[in-house]
């Protein structure tokens, strides 16, 4: 009694501006004097990939893509937009859970057999990623929390979000509920940007990134474009290429295992893997040890690994999944299902790469609303036959 | 990360030989030892160059000098070269990780252990955790059953444990035919299946918890044989086995539905287990 606790600060509405895209080399440079490394999609190999960006111009000004089923293709765009794409082959996962990295080397000392053990010591890189989709920018949070790391709070990427306005054919954001907008995701991204004609809004969603804005030339919002900014990605929310079907997939999934489904979906999937490369959420490792011709200095690797590969849950005497379609089964259920019990939330942020990059066009979104009719099916009253 | 990534060193101190394809080895650490492990709980074992695999740990929990105690089959390209490993030799060791058999929490009660093959390793940790306060518990009851006699671990320990108060029945699959002098092997004890052996032991249903741990078939059928007496799954514990690599939970393998086993396991319970168990290939 008698302490008086003052109610929480309300939070009051997150800095806005305005930048010109003339701006973005000044963003670059910002960052890069603030010690960051920026990277972002640029044009390469005929897709959009992920690269470190020298200045604005190496970003993909006015190429798009058109996206499907197993197809992806860049496209020109007559509006010179700078971020007119939707998500390329890469992720963010390829900077924070790199493809291949080494554990640790061993010495073996071939007089007395003695062993030193030794990690190579890391120089962290403090990179500034730059043109985070929403779906992209969920998919961080799931992977680093898929990978048991604590929040990376200041240490971790400077991230520049880019809220979507065109999404893609295989998109699905808005069945997952990460995207296509990402303003109101407090503590994720530091600024995070709308595109419109030549302009960004910026809203500030750290201190850094206040930080950064402040060198940054930026105007004051323009009356109305706030209220054109938001009903644009609004707009894009009923543009999604594809949505799941509109049920408990953790309780559809749990049910599901002996779903004849399955052998539908084994009779096409080559269980090659890439849609777990593609995905942006996907941790699995496997470790590699190597000697050099001496026997005497040996290295362990850690490099992605796939649960649709046939070793994967080798145990000696052979493979608890020997079945494309168990295999199919365990990623799927483990992606929409599974996820949930580990980690509280969902694996997938409705990116559509595992359905771009399906070199047979397995559509995810069609499968599970395949899985909950055959669901359906099972559980309806059987009328017909009890008459 | 790569603390948790990085073994510490010991020196296999005695490599001692169980049956044709497994060893026992003591371990001693060179680098700050890894933390005191529980009872059902395992490493990771690296072999210089050769890779690393996990290896549940078969030395009693109350000894408290940082070795460890290792059973090894040689099923594979490292645990045949640490079936090798001479005294002196160098490997790393990370862990210990997973769940343990918790035998405390059933004191006052029955326990009965039922081991299949190298099965009986994991088990020995709690037996001779339970043997070292005898007192604690009801009814003791060791059921050990291996392919051939040869294929029985510490059989040597027998007398030990029966002498401080555990009830040990053992059995085999089949006593064939020695090749050099074409005579049965040896045995006294009896042929079948170790749940044929069931009747044998004092079983108060509602008053024991019973340990498994053994290939996965015989778990299940011993359970199912175990719930038909009258024990309650939640009673059952069991030890599964699944790819597991890191130990840590991030490299995936060692799935098995919503579990990582080396996190959620390799002990649990069979009520948990049975319904995972049951599908095919999850």
């Amino acid at each position: 009694m008698g302490t008086v606790t003052a109610a929480p600060a309300r939070p009051s509405p997150p800095r806005r501006a305005m930048i010109a895209v003339e701006a973005l080399d000044d963003l670059l440079n910002a960052l890069r004097t603030a010690g960051y490394e920026p990277v972002g999609p640029t044009v390469g190999s005929g897709a959009i990939v992920l690269d470190e960006l020298a200045s604005a111009a190496d970003l993909p000004h006015g190429r798009g893509s058109a996206t499907g089923p197993g197809h992806y293709r860049l496209t020109e765009r007559a509006d010179g937009a700078v971020f007119g794409h939707s998500a390329g082959p890469q992720s963010w996962k390829q900077y924070l859970h790199p493809a291949r990295r080494a554990l640790f080397s061993a010495d073996r000392d071939p007089a007395t057999g003695e062993v030193a053990l030794q990690t190579e010591p890391e120089a962290p890189v403090r990179y500034a990623f730059i043109g985070v989709r929403p779906c992209d920018l969920a998919a961080i949070k799931v992977l680093n929390r898929a990978l048991r790391r604590p929040r990376d709070g200041d240490s971790g990427p400077f991230i520049v979000a880019v809220e979507c306005t065109e999404p893609g054919a295989v998109c699905f954001c808005a069945s997952t509920g990460t995207g296509p907008g990402c303003a109101d995701r407090d503590g994720e991204f530091d600024l995070a940007l709308v595109e419109t004609d030549h302009r960004f809004l910026v809203t500030v969603g750290s201190p850094r990134g206040d930080a950064i804005l402040d060198a940054v030339p930026h105007g004051t919002v323009p009356e109305g474009m706030l209220e054109a900014t938001r009903a644009a990605v609004t707009a894009a929310e009923s543009r999604m290429g594809r949505s799941l079907p509109a049920t408990d997939l953790r309780v559809l999934l749990a049910r599901s295992a002996e779903a004849g489904h399955w052998d539908d979906v084994a009779a096409r999937c080559l269980a090659c893997g890439n849609c777990t490369m593609v995905c942006p959420t996907c941790f699995c490792t496997s470790v590699e040890d190597t000697t050099d011709l001496t026997g005497d200095h040996a290295e362990r690797w850690e490099s992605w690994d796939s649960c649709f590969d046939i070793d994967f849950a080798y145990l000696h005497g052979g493979s608890v999944r020997t079945s494309t379609k168990s295999r199919y089964r365990q990623w799927l259920t483990h992606k929409f299902g599974t996820w949930h019990d580990q980690f509280g939330t969902s694996g997938c942020v409705g990116c559509g790469r595992c359905i771009a990059w399906c070199p047979v066009g397995i559509d995810v979104t069609e499968e599970l609303t395949a899985l909950d009719e055959e669901a359906a099916a099972l559980s309806a009253p059987r009328t017909e036959e009890a008459r | 990360m790569s603390g948790s990534m990085l073994p510490r060193r010991y020196r296999v101190t005695e490599n001692r030989r169980d049956t044709a394809d497994t060893r026992t080895l003591c371990l001693a650490p060179l680098d700050e030892p890894i933390p005191h492990f529980r009872s059902g709980q395992f490493t990771m074992v690296y072999v210089f160059g050769v890779g690393e695999i996990p290896l549940s740990i078969s030395g009693c929990p109350r000894v408290a000098d940082h070795t460890l105690v290792h059973t090894v089959r040689a099923v594979g390209a490292v645990s045949a070269a640490l079936c090798s490993a001479e005294p002196g030799t160098v490997v790393g060791v990370r862990g210990p990780f997973g769940t343990d058999w918790a035998v405390e929490r059933a004191a006052g009660r029955d326990l009965l252990f039922v081991a299949g093959g190298i099965g009986l390793a994991p088990l020995r940790p709690p037996l001779l955790e339970v043997l070292s306060t005898r007192r604690d518990y009801g009814f003791v009851s060791v059921i050990a059953g291996a392919r051939t006699p040869s294929e029985h671990l510490y059989r040597d320990e027998d007398e030990g444990w029966t002498a401080r108060g555990a009830r040990v029945l053992r059995t085999v699959d089949r006593a064939p035919a020695d090749p050099g002098t074409r005579r049965p092997e040896p045995w006294t004890d009896s042929i079948g299946l170790v749940t044929d052996l069931l009747p044998r032991v004092p079983l108060r249903p509602e008053r024991t918890t019973a340990y498994l741990c053994g290939p996965e078939v015989m778990m299940t059928h011993t359970g199912t044989a175990l719930t038909k007496l009258g024990m309650h799954p939640a009673d059952i514990v069991v030890s599964l086995e699944r790819n597991m690599r890191c130990g840590i939970g991030v490299c995936g393998h060692c799935q098995l539905g919503p579990d990582f086993v080396c996190l959620n396991g390799a002990v649990t319970t069979l009520d948990h287990a049975e319904p995972l168990l049951a599908v095919g290939e999850l």
